[in-house]
């Protein structure tokens, strides 16, 4: 193989090791706790930069470790994952700062931060990981460090959740599993990227590797939310914001989204998934989910469950560019792995902060709530439009681009769907922003910011801002180098032109 | 019938006597007991095959494993009995009776 | 059995343990605990040198007193030998440490269960000598040494429950012992050998042949607990006190599956027959699936452990089925055969290590609350974080979720499923991660949850808790070692003429 470096290695520890060392903290440590989560997450940003850098002039980081015969750790990196470890690199930097503002003073912040910076490991690790085996070691390794947090408030309701959480995940995983040790018996030990594996072997295993595609497929639907297998993300809502913001609304479901990128590209190839009709199936699924989450989403009172079956919905948008062949609807899902990260995240980071700063977490209790925060309802209206595809937010690019790929493969019902699907999230996002903004607030609390203080922490409130900013530039510079688009464009390039 | 066709014959019905009393049977004794026929068994199959074609001579190895595995027998009733009766002691029970 | 190096190694091995045993008869109650440590550790260390030894010289034999076989007997300590004695060292040393404490905590009138350590000294050697005989009457006088010890260590307490297991386990242990010793007494007069290499080579097939591969087998499967002979196990594992229990579901359960792993492969390996090999299978998967049931039904925690060795146990004999091909199949490569048994023997490691450290942990939180109900874990995070983190890790480890060791157990099983053709045993093994997810994530779902009342937590000995930690975090970092483990045993070649003859069909296989 080529040389081997640690520094894909090194990526995994930055968060890793910190995760660890704050599990063997006591609770009063704050000073060092909080060191190490932003030690760890900066000289995360920092490496994932470096390597970034170095990839795009050429170099190769590689990282292997036989753990079996036939069973070998792989740390690859190529564009694709490192977009994705980029972006769960930077947001986790963002949701740290929220976090250490939003757990003030709660209970058992040492298993917090430990298991969500274990979490953050996990989520780089499906990023880089070279093969097959070890993104599933990974995506399980997802699933366990999540649950601690699921459940981290401890009450009844939240142990239901945890429950539910680890039947579908679990589950998902096991699936999983039976279909990855069978492309392992079928075919062999698969790196990412050797599509050709299956392409000279789908005329003697037909049968076997349909089984396979669509085990290996319901294992990421559960993570990425699919229909049916979405149940668990609305009942996880009851964890932390910072919890649903970056794992609810970026790391866990884009894991499986990732995954089915990476399932459908690089170990099947979009040649064979599309000979097979593998990919017109995951079309359906992916377009009902798209509605069913929308009209789901319309009925929901509490603010964080119908942000959650709004992330059903959206995620499902990567499934169906991924499942329409073309080079434009593969861009439109790539760019929207990030697009719809950074506009969930911040609208998670909203709900959370009206949540702390005034108990509200019904929609119907957030009349006027923009004139007490409206920076914070500021950000959240631009990726509520976002979401909605008005331009130039972010949200518009991915559904251009989708739209358009759709038109260009002659799926007019595709651009139904995605037109009903507008409509809808604008039917549910826009009542949040009529009210937050244009309604009398219901009770008498009209306290009136005082001059010169922030409308609730600076910790919550500068990331929600960030998040924000980052949204709608994402979508205005879209045309710019280095922008998430761009970097979209190049990564779809290889896997069309090779 | 020769001879030592009568002895095979007979261990194997000792020992599924005995192995039939160990499962069916419910008393501490009659199990142990059991145990113990189920050995005869076994030590009886082993001594019938002491007459060898070959051999002129009886096979002394046969014989040599028989008395080890009578003194293992031994040892392991004895530390039956000492259990049960040491369960009598405490409870009174002398056989199994809730099936759990 | 001539051009082997000789070693004193293999004899150590067994006598050293024995004589420590003997030693520690003689000291009063308190100073019989610091010896017999001292010896565990000893020969815990003694262990591994000769696993070193092996690795560099490969297979070494000893006969004592110079006497050959067939008078004579002769240890022979070969790769495979050499992994389980490595395993008994690891996880025994662990224990040991343990016991050490946990006993004195306990019983401090009478310096804490003086009888364990000669008694612990004599299975360790018991066990040592099974993995190193190699011939069938051995094999039965140790694992008769390793089964008394082993009762007379679940009794220990003296408590009618424990007693009463223990008498059951006793009377199971020597039907078992009976049945085998049949089987042997057949092989030897059809034969007029017990040598076990000798014994592959002139077994000819017929109805003595299979009648003493049943009783043999039926009797190596009664001492392994597999189903349907598994009813003695659970009251036997759950009464004993805690280090006890984790000796006997780590180590001694595994010695009955040795000899069955080392009759199958090397004597039976070509008089075998497709339906007993499904049969055995058959019986694996059910205790997978019904040992996991009962586990998750349970509302004691050890009993809940006991009935998860059960299941654990039948992954074990799940392999057995995959050795042998169809009548009328043959095979060019054996890439299975070496996927499937290596596999199996790394699955026997990982077990036990996770079960130890899970028994450890479920007698610390018994010794921390008083009694042994699933609900006193409530809120065990906030009470005792290390146990909770060894419990954790040691159900992931038992799961078999990556990246622990009993991840790459299951994921060989697996592959060796799926390589061999029956993909028939595969949605048994999903379902019994899938119910094993169950009970272990119902007990951490409760260690999460808040207390109902609030029960006081007792202070444990920080040793006790730190051991249980240290064996649930190795059950993790053996994936490390596991692919230089697993090279060291294909390339030892230890079941070379067997996995030919699997590939020809066997003798009943291609008429």
């Amino acid at each position: 193989m080529e040389t081997t470096s640690f520094l894909p290695l090194l990526i995994l520890i930055s968060s890793l090791v910190p995760g660890i060392m704050i599990l063997l903290l006591r609770e009063e440590q704050f000073a060092m706790r909080t060191f190490l989560n932003l030690f760890g997450a900066v000289a995360k940003v920092a490496l994932v930069g470096w390597v970034f850098a170095g990839y795009l002039s050429g170099e190769e980081y590689n990282f292997i470790f036989r753990l079996a015969p036939d069973l070998t750790f792989a740390l690859r990196l190529d564009a694709l994952g490192l977009f994705f470890a980029a972006l769960s690199s930077a947001l986790w930097l963002i949701t740290t700062l929220y976090a250490i503002g939003y757990l003030e003073g709660g209970l058992h912040r040492n298993r917090f931060f430990a298991f969500f910076s274990l979490c953050v490991t996990a989520s780089t690790g499906i990023a880089l990981s070279g093969n097959v085996i070890t993104f599933f070691i990974f995506y399980e390794f997802l699933t366990l460090s999540t649950y601690p947090l699921v459940v981290h408030k401890g009450t009844d309701e939240a142990v239901a959740a945890g429950r539910t959480y680890l039947w579908y995940t679990i589950g998902g995983g096991t699936i999983l599993f039976l279909g990855v040790v069978g492309l392992y018996a079928v075919a062999g030990p698969i790196y990412f990227g050797q599509t050709e594996i299956i392409a000279s072997l789908i005329s003697e295993y037909p049968t076997q590797l349909t089984i396979l595609f669509f085990l290996v497929l319901a294992g990421l639907g559960v993570k990425a939310a699919i229909f049916p297998l979405h149940g668990w993300l609305p009942v996880s809502m009851v964890a932390p914001a910072p919890v649903s913001a970056l794992l609810h609304a970026v790391a866990v479901v884009k894991a499986g989204a990732f995954g089915i990128v990476r399932l459908v590209y690089d170990v099947y190839g979009i040649g064979v998934a599309e000979e097979m009709n593998f990919l017109s199936v995951l079309a359906v699924f992916a377009a009902f989910t798209i509605i069913y989450g929308s009209v789901r989403a319309l009925y929901q009172n509490d603010f964080k469950k119908r942000l959650a079956y709004s992330t059903v919905s959206q995620i499902s948008y990567i499934a169906l560019g991924v499942a329409i062949p073309g080079a434009l609807t593969s861009t439109g899902a790539i760019v929207h792995l990030v697009h719809q990260g950074l506009m969930k995240i911040t609208m998670f980071f909203a709900a959370g902060n009206v949540a702390e700063t005034y108990g509200h977490k019904k929609i119907s209790e957030l009349n006027g709530i923009g004139r007490r925060m409206p920076l914070t309802m500021g950000a959240f209206t631009i990726a509520a439009f976002g979401m909605i595809g008005v331009p130039p937010v972010a949200g518009f690019i991915s559904k251009w681009y989708l739209g358009l790929g759709a038109v260009e493969a002659g799926s007019y019902w595709v651009v139904l769907v995605f037109l009903a699907s507008s409509a809808l999230n604008a039917a549910y996002f826009l009542p949040i922003v009529y009210r937050a903004w244009f309604c009398e607030p219901d009770h008498e609390v009209v306290e009136r910011l005082r001059s010169g203080r922030l409308e609730t922490q600076a910790l919550l409130l500068i990331p929600v801002v960030v998040t924000g900013i980052l949204s709608l530039t994402s979508g205005l510079f879209a045309a710019v180098t280095g922008s998430p688009l761009s970097i979209a464009r190049e990564i779809i390039e290889k896997f069309y032109l090779l | 019938m020769e001879t030592y066709q009568i002895y095979s014959i007979t261990s194997g019905v000792l020992f599924v006597i005995g192995m039939g009393g160990v499962f069916l049977s419910k008393h501490f004794i009659k199990k142990i007991i059991a145990t113990i026929i189920m050995g005869s068994g076994v030590f009886l199959a082993f001594v019938s095959f002491a007459e060898r074609d070959a051999l002129s001579f009886a096979d002394p190895v046969p014989q040599a494993l028989v008395i080890t595995g009578i003194v293992v027998a031994v040892a392991s009733a004895a530390f039956a009995l000492a259990l049960a009766r040491r369960i009598y002691q405490l409870t009174g029970e002398e056989s199994f009776t809730i099936e759990k | 059995m001539t051009g082997l190096p000789t070693s004193p190694l293999p004899a150590l091995l067994v006598g050293f343990p024995i004589l420590l045993a003997i030693l520690t008869l003689f000291f009063r109650p308190g100073v019989k605990a610091l010896v017999g440590l001292a010896g565990c550790l000893l020969t815990a260390l003694l262990a591994f040198i000769a696993f070193v030894e092996v690795t560099q010289r490969g297979t070494v034999i000893h006969t004592p007193g110079g006497w050959d076989p067939p008078l004579g007997i002769l240890l022979r300590m070969d790769a495979l030998a050499a992994v389980f004695i490595g395993m008994t060292a690891l996880v025994g040393g662990f224990i040991s440490l343990y016991a050490w404490r946990y006993l004195r905590a306990q019983d401090p009138a009478t310096g804490g269960y003086p009888l364990f350590w000669p008694l612990w000294l004599f299975l360790w050697a018991g066990l040592n000598g099974l993995f190193l005989s190699n011939d069938l009457f051995n094999l039965f006088v140790t694992i008769e040494v390793i089964s008394i010890c082993a009762v007379a260590l679940a009794v220990l307490s003296g408590k009618a429950g424990a007693l009463k297991a223990g008498l059951r386990y006793l009377l199971a242990a020597i039907t078992g012992s009976m049945a085998y010793l049949f089987g042997v007494a057949l092989l030897y007069g059809s034969t007029g050998t017990l040598d076990l290499d000798h014994l592959g080579q002139v077994l000819e097939p017929g109805t003595t042949t299979t009648f003493a591969l049943l009783v043999v087998t039926l009797g190596l499967l009664i001492k392994m607990a597999g189903f349907p002979f598994h009813f003695w196990l659970p009251p036997a594992h759950s009464n004993a006190l805690a280090p006890v229990s984790a000796l006997l579901s780590a180590l001694v359960v595994k010695g009955a599956f040795y000899i069955l792993l080392r009759l199958w492969m090397e004597v039976f390996g070509v008089g075998i027959t497709y339906a007993a090999g499904q049969l055995i299978g058959l019986a694996g998967a059910i205790a997978v699936i019904w040992g996991s049931w009962q586990a998750f039904m349970q509302t004691s925690l050890k009993l809940l452990v006991a009935h998860s060795s059960v299941a654990q146990l039948g992954y074990l004999l799940m392999i057995f089925p995959l050795l042998i091909l169809p009548p009328g199949v043959t095979a060019d490569s054996a890439d299975w055969l070496s996927v499937t048994w290596t596999g199996g023997v790394y699955q026997v490691i990982s077990h036990a290590i996770a079960k130890a450290s899970f028994f450890l942990s479920a007698g610390i939180v018994i010794m921390a609350v008083g009694h042994d109900r699933i609900e006193s874990l409530r809120d065990l995070v906030g009470n005792m974080r290390i146990t909770s983190m060894a419990i954790g890790l040691a159900g992931v480890s038992l799961i078999g979720l990556p990246p622990s060791g009993g991840f790459v157990g299951k994921w060989m099983l697996l592959k060796g499923i799926l390589l061999s053709g029956q993909w028939w045993w595969a949605p048994v093994v999903v379902a019994g991660s899938l119910l094993t997810a169950g009970y272990v994530f119902m007990l951490l779902r409760l260690a999460f949850a808040p207390a109902r009342e609030k029960e006081p937590f007792r202070p444990v000995p920080k040793t006790l808790e730190v051991v249980a930690l240290l064996l649930a975090v190795s059950s993790f970092l053996i994936v490390f070692p596991a692919d230089y483990l697993i090279q060291f045993l294909e390339n030892s070649e230890i079941f070379g003429s067997g996995i030919e003859a699997v590939l020809k069909g066997g003798f009943y296989g291609n008429d």
